[in-house]
């Protein structure tokens, strides 16, 4: 049972403090530049929030928009990771498969994943299609480099006592590699996802989207309706937020050990 | 006569990379008995770990011939090693750590065995409140402990310890040693153990190989003819202490 200490309410309140400044600051400026085109009230911005449910702009509802972007990101960030994980093992472990696969992973890994748009919408057309491959595209390289890190990273001397206790390389792998490097391939996971909500923003404000909370700050921003802008980054943020702490708790679950060995 | 557990002959070995040779071994012969325990000493990197990781089969001699007897039962290799770190698998408990080797294809030990050699094992180490834990939750003699469990559980003929107590305070230490003594004792099994200490060398060998500057070659064998347990303030105990400080530095006798 895990009881929040004094010490953890001290820390999430010097947190809070500081949003709630930039609330304040945020509301003032507001107030002072009384122009909803380019700073708009909180007022506003919670009004959106506070009704998810309803259509927003004659749209779709805020929720609608939010669970489209969240589909889109989970199918894209789970087929990054059955292919970045198996192939990050595999460079990993092998010298040969590095001395293949590594030149083209290094050519490929800094091309940002948004160029990829053009190829999308010509191999898959408009649509969840293409934005989930824009995702895949983001989402492989950070599992993909963590994957390789962590397997490299694996202490030598664990390697060695499976091998004097006559373990085969596919057991090597199974009960030494794989759980040795699981921390790090967490790490790239969670990376990842960060990468794949910015990718899903920025693929479906490319247009011919019509759905997701990217096309939905492009409509709004189209409308002159600042506010609905504000609240779907609000709504990013959290998610972003959610997704995080998601991780952190399975890595301190999971991988307590790590850093104690 | 007794038959030999382990026969080295003329173990040679060399490490090469493209900048230069470095001769390691120059034709090492040993015998090792049943129930014995050797301890092999010998100045810095003169290639004493290189010898057990050759045993072991975690390195390739160039030359040589390596006869090892059999293990006895199913489950059961003829060497297991420990290594100076315990590096035991963090992210396994105690007990899943002591039986790794027996749920591993090579040795394919029914799990109800595997229970059974676990507890043994878990007792004869002392362990038994600690199946559940995990290794960091352990101190460093305590984790040694375990290596050394799990070097066990696959009931190895010859027992490689590489410099295991290194690492460990005087105290911890001695309780090893002791164990080690009792480990030779229950279980039946040579043990192999280079180290650097020659009190712990005294205190445990029934015969101390001295190793030659690298490229090794076998020196000299001191047999110990005290009985258990040695006092190591005894007269005797001291004079083979200082004698083999003496052939490991390679100075003269007064």
């Amino acid at each position: 049972m895990v009881l929040i200490s004094k010490q953890d309410i001290l820390n999430y309140s010097k947190g809070l403090a500081v949003i709630l400044l930039i609330l304040v600051i945020w509301e003032v400026a507001a107030l002072v530049i009384q122009n909803n085109y380019i700073l708009p009230t909180l007022g506003a911005i919670f009004a959106v929030l506070l009704h998810p449910f309803a259509p927003v702009l004659g749209g779709e509802s805020l929720i609608d928009n939010m669970l489209v972007s969240l589909k889109e990101v989970l199918l894209g960030f789970f087929c990054a990771a059955a292919f970045a994980i198996p192939i990050g093992l595999l460079v990993g472990w092998s010298t040969e498969a590095r001395a293949y696969f590594n030149p083209v992973i290094q050519i490929l890994r800094p091309v940002p994943p948004i160029a990829w748009m053009p190829f999308a919408i010509a191999w898959f057309g408009i649509g969840i299609h293409s934005v989930v491959f824009i995702i895949i595209m983001g989402a492989f390289f950070p599992i993909l480099i963590n994957t390789v890190d962590g397997v490299q990273g694996v202490r030598r001397r664990w390697t060695e006592v499976a091998m004097m206790l006559h373990a085969t390389q596919f057991e090597q792998v199974r009960t030494v590699v794989v759980p040795g490097a699981l921390p790090v391939i967490w790490t790239g996971l969670r990376v990842s996802f960060g990468v794949a909500w910015m990718c899903v923003v920025a693929a479906e404000m490319l247009p011919g989207t019509s759905a997701g909370l990217g096309f939905l700050i492009m409509y709004a921003y189209n409308l002159g309706q600042l506010q609905v802008i504000g609240a779907g980054m609000i709504i990013i943020g959290l998610i972003g937020l959610c997704a995080d702490t998601i991780f952190r708790a399975g890595r301190s679950r999971f991988f307590s050990w790590q850093g104690r060995e | 006569m007794m038959e030999p557990v382990l026969t080295l002959n003329t173990i040679t070995k060399t490490f090469r990379d493209s900048e230069q040779n470095c001769p390691a071994l120059a034709g090492v012969s040993i015998d090792a008995y049943p129930r014995e325990i050797l301890c092999i000493m010998g100045p810095s990197g003169c290639g004493k770990s290189t010898l057990l990781r050759i045993i072991d089969g975690l390195e390739q001699a160039d030359a040589g011939t390596i006869h090892i007897a059999p293990g006895t039962m199913a489950g059961s290799l003829s060497v297991a090693m420990v290594f100076q770190d315990p590096a035991l698998f963090p992210w396994l408990s105690i007990y899943e750590n002591i039986v790794y080797g027996l749920r591993l294809a090579a040795q394919k030990v029914p799990e109800d065995e595997v229970n059974e050699r676990a507890t043994a094992l878990l007792a004869l180490t002392h362990l038994d409140s600690f199946a559940h834990s995990y290794p960091h939750q352990l101190s460093g003699g305590m984790q040694q402990r375990v290596a050394v469990a799990r070097a066990l559980a696959v009931t190895p003929q010859v027992l490689l310890m590489d410099e295991p107590f290194s690492a460990l305070d005087t105290f911890t230490r001695r309780e090893l040693e002791d164990e080690v003594i009792r480990i030779r004792d229950g279980m039946k099994t040579t043990i192999i153990m280079v180290t650097h200490n020659p009190e712990e060398a005294v205190y445990i060998a029934d015969r101390i190989i001295i190793f030659s500057e690298r490229p090794a070659v076998v020196s000299e064998v001191l047999p110990v003819d005290l009985p258990h347990p040695r006092d190591p303030a005894g007269p005797e105990f001291i004079r083979i202490r200082e004698l083999v400080t003496r052939r490991v530095l390679g100075k003269p006798d007064p």
